[in-house]
């Protein structure tokens, strides 16, 4: 089947297709994923540090994965996710907003979440539309869970959406990386550091 | 066992939900002796439910995760009722089970958790509605107790198919009018207890969740006995107040009502001969670890006074 599906920000419809069912494939290990089309890792790297910094809201969503200190390796990342956010906020504009909010687990919350400071994968929408987030990045997160979460947002919202998975990377985001480890979360972080100030702020 | 397990990542910390927050400092895993005494002073585990107002299902939930002996060795195995409105926004890891299959689940589980964690304590607790328990699942349920798999069984107890709007059960009462039932329940409710007795059960209880030191007592009973005997089977009665009729206020009274001496939930116990000896044995061990905390705390406070 060939790839003429593209994986861009929604909102597509209701129920957008799966985008593997679409002929989208998986990365191989050093490569990653731009809208569906298989690129090295270092281009994936430029792009989302550029979707980071020109976007209004850019957001960091950690997963169960990583907010829990389950051993040392997911301490380790949940340094390195800090240090992205941090890295993000000191290189944007003040019109910009940086977040980072948690994915704390998958539960349907009753009554429901609170958008403002959490996301929940049965309804990420809420928090994407509440804050107005425009770029997201998704790390920790267990497969499952990120690609319905990404096939909402992609359904429902404007959000261009990343994924930094630890196993096989995500078709549904619109970058994905595979393999994630803290070092790759530290290596997109310097290259944010490095194209600061040189990606135009959104204009309002 | 303990919090230990449930570390959030410093960097983290000052992000997560308040309730996250609580659970890690003041939750009351690993506490020795923990019991409904702690509701109240300490993070329950328990977040908010979507139970109805009032609902007696709400309570003996609060009260079971609360006298659980190692919540965080505990798996519980759900089934299709109120109680699956409930399990999401539990702090215990739990399965939610197809309708009636829960005893069968719960079995594998237990046996797949003392292959893979071989010398430790696991105990797995099958909560599950009448329906679940005594109609669509009762095979799962008698299979699992002549098996004598070591895991606990309760059934809240409350007489109908409430989630669904009123349908008779086995457990409903003979006569009983429910709003789905307009003919009237024709034969007796199923004596479950006695079946668990006969089917090799060897701690069996039917009460109400009226008086939580007693719903704490049976609870820990019936894990410690599962965990080192063999099954065990409570049935508590948690009346649906909306289908019987009542006021939200109203259950506990309904409770009380219904465990009076000649009512169909005054207390009902069976113990096996071998069960008697390991509860005694523990009551024993609690009774020396109360004296011991009692002299503990006399000797801190007169330490404290000199």
């Amino acid at each position: 089947m060939s790839t003429m599906y593209e994986v861009l920000p929604g909102p597509e419809h209701f129920l957008p297709p799966a985008a593997a069912s679409m002929g989208v494939r998986l990365p191989d290990p050093g490569q990653a994923h731009i809208h569906g089309k298989i690129v090295n890792e270092d281009e994936a790297m430029e792009v989302a540090a550029r979707q980071f910094l020109s976007a209004k809201v850019p957001t960091i969503f950690p997963g169960p994965l990583v907010l829990w200190a389950w051993n040392e390796k997911a301490a380790k990342k949940a340094t390195a996710i800090r240090h992205l956010y941090e890295t993000i906020k000191e290189s944007v504009s003040p019109s910009q907003q940086a977040m980072l909010i948690p994915m704390p687990d998958y539960r349907p919350k009753y009554p429901k979440i609170n958008p403002e400071i959490e996301i929940n994968p049965n309804h990420p929408n809420l928090t994407i539309w509440h804050n107005k987030i425009d770029a997201c990045m998704f790390v920790g997160v267990h497969c499952h869970q990120a690609n319905l979460s990404l096939k909402i947002i992609r359904g429902g919202t404007y959000c261009y959406t990343m994924a930094m998975c630890a196993q096989a990377g995500h078709e549904d985001a619109m970058v994905s990386f595979r393999d994630a480890t803290a070092d790759k979360i530290m290596r997109l972080a310097d290259w944010v550091k490095k194209l600061k100030g040189s990606v135009e702020p959104p204009k309002d | 066992m303990s919090k230990e397990r449930i570390k959030i990542a410093p960097e983290m910390f000052e992000i997560m939900p308040s309730e996250y927050q609580d659970l890690v400092d003041r939750a009351t895993y690993g506490k020795e002796g923990r019991g409904w005494k702690d509701i109240g002073t300490s993070k329950e585990l328990i977040e908010e439910h979507s139970l109805c107002a009032g609902c007696p299902e709400s309570m003996a939930f609060r009260y079971i995760l609360a006298s659980l002996p190692a919540p965080e060795d505990t798996v519980m195995v759900g089934s299709t009722g109120c109680t699956s409105l409930v399990f999401p926004h539990v702090g215990v890891h739990n399965i939610h089970s197809l309708f009636g299959n829960q005893n069968a689940i719960a079995s594998g589980l237990k046996r797949a958790l003392s292959v893979r964690f071989p010398g430790q304590v696991k105990d797995v607790v099958v909560l599950a509605g009448d329906g679940a328990t005594v109609d669509i699942g009762l095979d799962m349920t008698l299979q699992a107790w002549f098996r004598q798999e070591k895991f606990t069984t309760i059934c809240f107890d409350n007489e109908l198919y409430a989630n669904t709007g009123g349908q008779e059960s086995g457990l409903m009462q003979k006569g009983f009018v429910a709003k789905m039932a307009p003919v009237g329940k024709t034969f007796e409710k199923v004596k479950l207890p006695e079946i668990a007795r006969e089917s090799g059960c060897h701690y069996v209880v039917n009460c109400t969740v009226s008086k939580p030191n007693l719903v704490e007592k049976v609870i820990k009973n019936a894990i410690h006995v599962a965990r080192e005997i063999g099954p065990t089977y409570l049935q508590l009665y948690t009346p649906c107040i909306l289908e019987i009729g009542k006021n939200s206020m109203e259950g506990l009274q309904e409770m009380r009502d219904s465990e009076k001496p000649t009512e169909r939930f005054a207390y009902k116990e069976y113990v096996s001969d071998e069960a008697k000896e390991l509860l005694t044995e523990l009551a024993a061990k609690e009774k020396e670890r109360k004296a011991a905390a009692k002299k503990q705390l006399a000797e801190k406070q007169l330490a404290g006074k000199a």
